[in-house]
């Protein structure tokens, strides 16, 4: 790139300069749309900010004809609550007492393969300033990750560097990590998936939004310096996929210091309260060049910049590399000027640098200078948000109906009961379904002091109003392998489970973000799959009538012609109004009676059994029936408005025999349980009565003196419910005791549970 | 019963803090670092959390904040001085506590629920609990691992210094299992645990009772306002 400034007045002057667009990602079609665009050639400034700015990562320019569903399919409930929808750094929903809750996911997964510490801390920075940048605290973090097979030796690299980096940059910043997924799939192998979200808490009264409005208004630029990493970040990894032969890509990943941004989050907060800034714009992919585009954009359209006066951390980096630079823990704010001694009393306060880069304007043009020239002239918007739009080519795969047909039921299955003890031992142990402490003991979750539930429950759960009691509740899933037989019933699934976990947790779903992670768009079949899994959760929750409030799309993951499962993680945020309501998904006390709700049937297709046990993938999905959740939810909440639980647990992987292994684990309360009545009523087998994934099915424990009321409850609402068992004793000697089939100790249950990960990352 | 907390930039825990001042019964006064004011308390905490990053050593830059040489003239002089965490790593770096904190041995971060023995209820934020009394307070560090000369141990344990032993496992490789320290006045302890994680039924540790149901943090914050009052 020219390190003789490429000025407007120079690309008039040489319209025939060749310039690098391809290797900045752009296609030759792309180009001459800038050309036209300009009337003219881009200067190099100009090719550096379309290019970071049109890459798939930032424009969504596969996705966008798709996700206009989100907008369009929505019933009056679903904006009841709804204060800011999609499109902003993160969607705000409100909870009452005047309260809000902004939260968001977002992908950080080509970065962390190829430098797992750093690309895993820097997620979760990026995602805590979009929270930062609605004007709330950000109250909690949460990972969705994904990983190759165990015993591939690369896998260890990309465990101990993400889990490091997300304990590193999350403990340091003060936020309780509450949650998450961890899930391990040879087809993650060069392509991990690491997804953050983020939550926090405002007043109603002090929501923002990032734009720059009011002419005259300053652009203030403030936190770390701007430095060489991260450039080209956004364009060139995220819109490429893996190949063995190509370069190192190594320096275009970001370093983080979460101690910066630790004082930045402080250094915002003040500024809010003092109410010093019009708006703060945070700084991602695509640096200095999508925040002026979009603040611009968002506001009154035009806005000056003096390049020249960013601070560096390397003083050689060229105006180019300035613009594209995603150095981490940076915002830009808009201030009233008469407002910018105040701004920078506090800013100095917390030892933030800060330089005014210039000021809001009425032309309708971004303008930027540099060494006193001008280095880029354009309309924010053709930057920003009229980037190009494909409706890429769709293609039904040739392999699925095949992979549709070969289903799980025909597996062989065990013949009595040491044989089902054996494949229920082999499923606790099982990488997916084994003890996470490994990875969880990592992450401080207390941190704040008003965690009310975290890993292993099925959701994390923050109080929010420490006099009310008022909080919130938030579980996040996707089972790439239900998405692989079918992504449309894929995602319904993701959304069902996210909204039972919620509702396990006694909170009341209440909005929706998702994070897609799929593989490359130019692959008609993985266009497909994501085309199919859009619809699929669209559908859904206009049926759950609960909102999608934002989220992001991750394309690319795949290495040559192997793409990744579907992965379209959704998690689910629930309110719930005093949380000392809230119902572990474990029991504690023995005596109570144990009741499965919902039906069981045959379905093992997809499921940890078949996986585990077979290394099986076929067949369809279990079904779902979105209304049959929405009345659990229901009957859920009632019960715990009732105090009538002593827990409450999800059925998921690993269907009953997993809930029950985790139920006992937990607390070390044993329990007896039958499967008769199961195999009775619903014409099942043991297998299936153990293993089958169905779902709208939890587990609950009840105290014995709350028996009949609970009962009562379930008959009122015609759920589905029969008693399966009781809870047992506690001690060294407990056991689970599925009558007729197996006894097993529960230090066994625990032992083996507990030596998976540590066999492979310990 | 007024009790100070100071915020440093990089403090985490120091909210908590308060919150459990506020809890036992005392009221919370935020400091800043960078003030040379303790605004008149009674009693000191320095919060957990990552002071400046941690950069150089944990507590190390911390040590030097304009405040600290209020604290340590206080200190000093008697008042009552908790270090949490990062805050006793503070203590050790500005020599009110001897020896040093180093990464964990296994390398790791670690957050759990970890039982201590108080060894010396005599401190000015132990009288509430009886000698040799074991509870469960939270612990999450990266560098918790106690370290002293042999000659600083000897004095330790022969002068009962040692305010806190680790019980069952040794989280983090700190030599004779020691989880915190008193100085010998007793006015100045210092503990990787985090008391004010374990102030408030529903938010604490597991215990063998219920989940999330330890108070034992509370005491330390009880001892020492019984301890000014009377």
């Amino acid at each position: 790139m020219a390190h003789v400034a490429d000025t407007v007045e120079n690309a008039i002057a040489t319209p025939d300069k060749e310039q690098p667009y391809g290797a900045l990602g752009l296609k030759p079609d792309e180009y001459a749309k800038i050309r036209e665009i300009l009337g003219r050639r881009p200067t190099s400034g100009e090719l550096a900010m379309y290019s970071v700015m049109w890459s798939e990562h930032c424009s969504y320019k596969s996705s966008k004809i798709y996700l206009r569903q989100f907008g369009k399919k929505v019933s009056p409930k679903m904006k009841e609550h709804l204060m800011v929808g999609m499109g902003e750094n993160a969607g705000v929903v409100d909870i009452g007492e005047g309260w809000a809750v902004t939260f968001k996911v977002e992908s950080h997964n080509h970065p962390s393969y190829i430098e797992p510490f750093q690309g895993a801390a820097t997620g979760v920075g990026g995602i805590v300033r979009d929270i930062i940048s609605m004007g709330a605290r950000p109250v909690a973090v949460m990972d969705q990750l994904r990983f190759g097979a165990v015993e591939n030796p690369d896998t260890a690299r990309v465990v101990h560097g993400v889990v490091g980096g997300i304990s590193f940059y999350g403990n340091c910043l003060g936020l309780p990590n509450i949650g998450g997924e961890t899930y391990f799939d040879a087809v993650y192998q060069g392509n991990p998936l690491v997804n953050a979200l983020a939550v926090g808490v405002l007043r109603h009264e002090d929501l923002h939004l990032a734009n720059a409005s009011g002419v005259g208004n300053k652009v203030v630029l403030f936190g770390a310096r701007t430095g060489g990493d991260g450039i080209g970040g956004a364009s060139i990894l995220a819109s490429d996929s893996f190949d063995k032969t190509g370069p190192t890509k190594r320096p275009a990943v970001q370093v983080g210091d979460p101690f910066a941004e630790k004082v930045l989050i402080e250094c915002c907060l003040e500024l809010y309260k003092n109410e010093l800034v019009e708006g703060i714009q945070d700084l991602g992919a695509a640096g200095i060049s999508c925040a002026t585009s979009e603040l611009a954009s968002n506001g009154d359209g035009g806005m000056f910049v003096e390049l020249d006066n960013v601070l560096l951390r390397d003083p050689t980096l060229t105006a180019e590399e300035i613009l594209m630079s995603e150095s981490q823990e940076r915002m830009m704010a808009v201030v009233k000027p008469e407002k910018l001694d105040a701004f920078m009393a506090v800013v100095n306060k917390w030892d933030v640098e800060t330089s005014v880069l210039g000021e809001v304007t009425d032309t309708g043009r971004l303008v930027i200078h540099h060494g006193g020239e001008e280095i880029v002239n354009v309309d924010p918007r053709t930057v920003a948000i009229d980037g190009p739009v494909y409706e890429r080519p769709v293609a039904y795969p040739s392999w699925i109906d095949e992979l549709n047909t070969k289903t799980a039921a025909v597996l062989p299955r065990a013949t009595d009961g040491a044989g089902l003890k054996e494949q229920f031992l082999e499923l606790v142990a099982s990488p997916n379904l084994a003890d996470k402490s490994l990875i969880t003991d990592q992450y401080d979750y207390y941190v704040m002091g008003n965690t009310a539930l975290a890993f292993p429950d099925d959701a994390g759960m923050i109080r929010v109003d420490e006099e009310s009691g008022l909080g919130f509740s938030i579980a996040t899933d996707a089972n790439g392998r239900y998405c692989q037989l079918d992504p449309y019933e894929g995602a319904r699934l993701a959304l069902a489970e996210a909204f039972r976990n919620v509702a396990v947790s006694g909170a009341t779903p209440m909005a929706v973000t998702d994070c897609l992670n799929f593989g490359s768009p130019e692959d008609p079949e993985v266009m497909w799959q994501f085309s199919r899994a859009v619809e699929g959760l669209a559908d859904a929750c206009l049926e759950m009538e609960i909102p999608v409030t934002g989220g992001n799309v991750s394309f690319y993951n795949q290495t040559g012609s192997n793409a990744i499962h579907p992965t379209p993680v959704v998690g689910v945020l629930g309110v719930i109004d005093d949380v000392a309501r809230r119902i572990p998904s474990a029991w504690q006390d023995e005596g109570q009676h144990i009741y499965l709700l919902g039906v069981t049937r045959e379905e093992l297709d997809g499921s940890a059994w078949a996986n585990t046990i077979h290394q099986h993938l076929g067949g369809r999905p279990p079904q779902v029936d979105l209304g049959r959740e929405m009345e659990l939810a229901s009957l859920l909440r009632g019960a715990s408005l009732e105090s009538l639980l002593g827990s409450a647990h999800d059925l998921s992987d690993g269907g009953l025999a997993q809930a029950l292994a985790e139920s006992v684990v937990r607390f070390g309360v044993g329990a007896r349980v039958w499967l008769d009545d199961i195999i009775d009523r619903d014409g099942v087998d043991a297998t299936n009565a153990l293993f089958s994934e169905s779902t709208g099915r939890v587990i609950v424990s009840v105290p014995r003196e709350d028996d009949v009321k609970f009962q009562g409850l379930c008959d009122a609402r015609k759920y589905p419910v029969l008693r399966i068992g009781v809870t047992t004793g506690v001690g060294s000697d407990a056991t689970l005791e599925v009558q007729g089939q197996f006894t097993v100790s529960v230090t066994e249950i625990r032992e083996r549970s507990a030596a998976t990960l540590p066999k492979y990352f310990g | 019963m007024r009790i100070g907390v100071i915020t440093f930039p990089g403090s985490l825990d120091d909210r908590d803090a308060q919150r459990a001042i506020s809890l036992a019964g005392a009221e919370p006064v935020a400091l800043w670092h960078g003030e040379h004011d303790l605004h008149g308390v009674d009693a000191i905490v320095l919060p957990g959390g990552f002071s400046y990053g941690d950069y150089l050593r944990c507590g190390a830059i911390a040590s030097h904040s304009p405040i600290m040489a209020e604290v340590i003239d206080a200190a000093n002089k008697g008042m009552p001085v908790l270090g949490i965490c990062n805050g006793f790593q503070m203590l050790v770096e500005a020599h009110l506590l001897p020896g040093g904190l180093i990464r964990n041995d296994h390398g790791k971060f670690v957050r759990r629920d970890q039982v201590i023995r108080v060894e010396n209820n005599t401190t000015a934020w132990t009288t509430d609990f009886t000698a040799g009394e074991e509870i469960v307070i939270p612990l999450k560090n990266g560098e918790g691992g106690y370290i002293a000369s042999d000659e600083t141990l000897k004095q330790l344990e022969g002068d009962g210094l040692v305010a806190f032993r680790y019980m069952g496992v040794n989280p983090n490789g700190s030599l004779n299992d020691i989880a915190g320290l008193t100085n010998p006045r007793g006015n100045v302890v210092g503990l990787m645990p985090h008391p004010e994680h374990a102030v408030e039924a529903g938010f604490g540790p597991n215990t063998e009772v219920r989940m999330r149901s330890g108070v034992d943090g509370l005491k330390f914050f009880t001892s020492v306002l019984e301890g000014v009052l009377s």
